[in-house]
């Protein structure tokens, strides 16, 4: 396996820990918040952790390590940029669903819905790569 | 230049369609098993836990798994790919043996929840059904690796 092979594949898995928080939380909301909600709290928040640091570092490496891209590439920044807003919306969200009571929707649907989006708005970015 | 940064345009939306039914099927794979794991304490949360897994299981687990399989068919017809390839091999072995177990997973839940709604004791299906889980989310990381860096 490359170096390239590696990075990407340590990317990939972060990507997949990120959206499957993402899922986590959607199943939580579904339910209510009625049903295993510490536990699965706890495997949304630890996925989200470890999707966003390996998503950035590993995606930070790639930029840097290939000939093809620049750091400084527009869908990089988008990228990066989303990164950011989902980041903060998930760990809010996280913490939210952490307290003694169940958390009101009205204060985490909004948090839920900028996760969501900007989680799938990176995945659509990292394929369709606009602007190369 | 390494295959997987440049592709043809027209494949990036079944791509993306694949990409996306493989994130939302294991992460589904991964809140069932900790929903099973719950549900074989005893208490409460028992029956809400084991109605919870099926749900997640016929409304997530099912649907997600179909975009997976059928967006791989569709990406592998754009990629002319050799399909005697070790990684389409191993993606093919793994969703493919996969879907027997996911359908012997769906039964046991299937045969602990209709035992619930008659208002019987659920049983022990639950524990084969979450080690079942927890092997198709260890086959899957294996399918993601062979996807990621399609060995020879």
């Amino acid at each position: 396996m490359s170096r390239y092979d590696w990075l990407l594949f340590l990317h990939l898995i972060g990507a997949f820990a990120a959206m499957g928080s993402v899922v986590v939380f959607s199943v939580l909301l579904a339910s209510g918040g009625r049903v295993a909600a510490p536990e699965l709290t706890f495997l949304g928040r630890r996925l989200w952790d470890v999707g966003g640091m390996l998503t950035l570092i590993f995606g930070i490496w790639l930029a840097l390590d290939l000939d093809q891209y620049d750091f400084f590439d527009g869908w990089i920044l988008l990228a990066l940029a989303l990164w950011a807003i989902a980041g903060a919306a998930g760990i809010r969200l996280g913490l939210a669903f952490d307290g003694e009571e169940p958390p009101s929707p009205g204060s985490v649907n909004p948090l839920y819905a900028v996760m969501a989006i900007s989680v799938t708005a990176l995945l659509v970015v990292m394929i369709y790569k606009p602007g190369v | 230049m390494n295959f997987a940064i440049v592709r043809p345009d027209d494949w990036n939306f079944p791509l993306l369609l694949h990409v996306l039914g493989a994130m939302v099927f294991t992460a589904l794979l991964a809140a069932l098993a900790v929903i099973l794991v719950v549900s074989l304490r005893a208490g409460s949360d028992r029956r809400d836990a084991l109605l919870l897994s099926f749900r997640v299981f016929s409304v997530g687990i099912v649907p997600s798994y179909l975009l997976m399989r059928i967006t791989a068919e569709w990406i592998l017809s754009k990629e002319n790919a050799d399909e005697d390839a070790a990684w389409i091999t191993i993606g093919f072995i793994a969703t493919d043996l996969g879907l027997l177990v996911l359908i012997v997973v769906g039964v046991l839940l299937g045969i602990s929840v209709r035992r619930l709604k008659k208002d019987r004791e659920p049983g022990r299906l639950a524990r084969p059904a979450m080690v079942l889980t927890m092997l198709l989310i260890a086959t899957y990381a294996v399918a993601l690796w062979a996807m990621t860096t399609k060995p020879a």
